[in-house]
């Protein structure tokens, strides 16, 4: 029998939810963090793209509490348990945070990858939920496709090729 | 496009700088690779971020970029965009001996990347300074900072410095190109304006009902 399968698509800056059979991705993570939060009893997961470490820099009079890590895992959390997800199954992946090109000079963007890194692990420990695996830093891009049946997260780049954590 | 409050008169304008920077660029090109050289007319786009990656195929499509950071009247970010092919063409124009392959994946040899960077320097360089003298403004471009990986990973660079004010990006999208259509270069610039650089470009036109 074949069954259908989804794939939901998150972008830049956004988030999702999915529950098996589907699964979930972010293409072209950079400096982004993509953070994959799931319940893997339940089979349902949740994916941010996350772009800035805090909402305290915003400078926009409507902030898109997508866009950053400490508001973006906190309202992931809630659109899971309003879901179906149970809070104490709950366990995160992460990947990204890379720096993709070599500064000199001080700029604003310079450690952007470290700091969303810093932010979301914060942010998820504030709320005990562990990380239990991650492929963080580096120089490359990432497109990663998480599946909440079996728990696993596909991380692909250009050059170091294709793996699961 | 009512979202970011950009008339008619305005993006017509941000065409037209688009159109001068990449006249002047494209005589550049044509003085680097001996070849004629023409440019397309410029659109302008005010665009959400996904948009952006979308723009040049998607946010997992390989591209060679080099990229600046402009400092001075008008802070923002200036893309120099090629597809691996051209990057390849691109070099073999300007070092006919450099014959061999220079892109293994994401992995360039470290003499492209210089060849590239310095194109890109020359490129863009001419592209501001007849900006800079068109507008009357200040632009410092930074050192080029070379890079060939997913676009969306590259791109994000720039959205990251507007993104702390705004969701929306505005991109004026230039491409100059050479006539060979067997393995011509299509090479793309990519202005990213802040918000405020905005403003300072209409008032230096006279254009003043922008706030």
């Amino acid at each position: 029998m074949i069954e259908t399968r989804d794939v939901i698509k998150v972008g830049i800056a956004d988030l999702n939810i999915v529950k098996a059979p589907n699964m979930i991705r972010t293409s072209g993570l950079g400096s982004c963090v993509g953070v994959v939060i799931y319940d893997l009893p339940n089979k349902i997961a949740g994916l941010a793209h996350v772009m800035l470490p805090d909402s305290a820099l915003a400078k926009e009079p409507k902030k898109n509490i997508y866009k950053y890590a400490d508001t973006a895992v906190v309202y992931l959390i809630e659109l899971l348990l309003n879901n179906g997800a149970s809070k104490y199954s709950l366990k995160a992946k992460l990947a990204g945070g890379a720096q993709m090109f070599q500064f000199t000079a001080n700029s604003s963007t310079m450690r952007i990858g470290p700091r969303n890194i810093e932010a979301v692990e914060k942010a998820l420990n504030t709320y005990k939920i562990p990380v239990v695996g991650s492929d963080l830093g580096g120089n490359s891009g990432r497109t990663i496709e998480f599946n909440p049946a079996t728990g696993y997260l596909n991380i692909r780049t250009i050059n170091k090729g294709e793996k699961d954590i | 496009m009512s979202h970011t409050g950009l008339t008619n008169l305005e993006l017509d304008v941000l065409k037209e700088v688009g159109n001068i920077g990449a006249g002047n660029a494209a005589t550049s090109m044509s003085q680097l690779i001996n070849k004629k050289v023409d440019m397309q007319v410029p659109s302008v786009k005010v665009v959400a971020f996904d948009e952006v990656m979308n723009i040049i195929g998607g946010p997992e499509e390989l591209i060679v970029a080099i990229m600046f950071h402009i400092e001075g009247d008008t802070p923002g970010t200036v893309y120099f965009i090629l597809s691996k092919e051209e990057a390849e063409q691109l070099v073999s124009k300007m070092m006919p001996e450099q014959a061999v392959t220079n892109f293994k994946g994401t992995e360039v040899n470290p003499l492209a990347i210089s060849i590239l960077q310095e194109a890109g320097n020359i490129l863009t360089g001419s592209y501001l300074t007849a900006l800079s003298d068109f507008l009357n403004l200040d632009m410092q471009p930074s050192i080029p900072y070379f890079g060939c990986d997913m676009a969306g990973a590259i791109l994000s660079v720039g959205l990251v410095e507007i993104s702390e004010v705004t969701d929306y990006a505005i991109i004026i999208d230039t491409k100059i190109n050479d006539h060979d259509m067997v393995s011509g270069i299509n090479g793309q610039f990519f202005f990213m304006l802040e918000p405020e650089s905005l403003s300072k470009i209409f008032n230096s036109l006279g254009i003043n009902n922008y706030d």
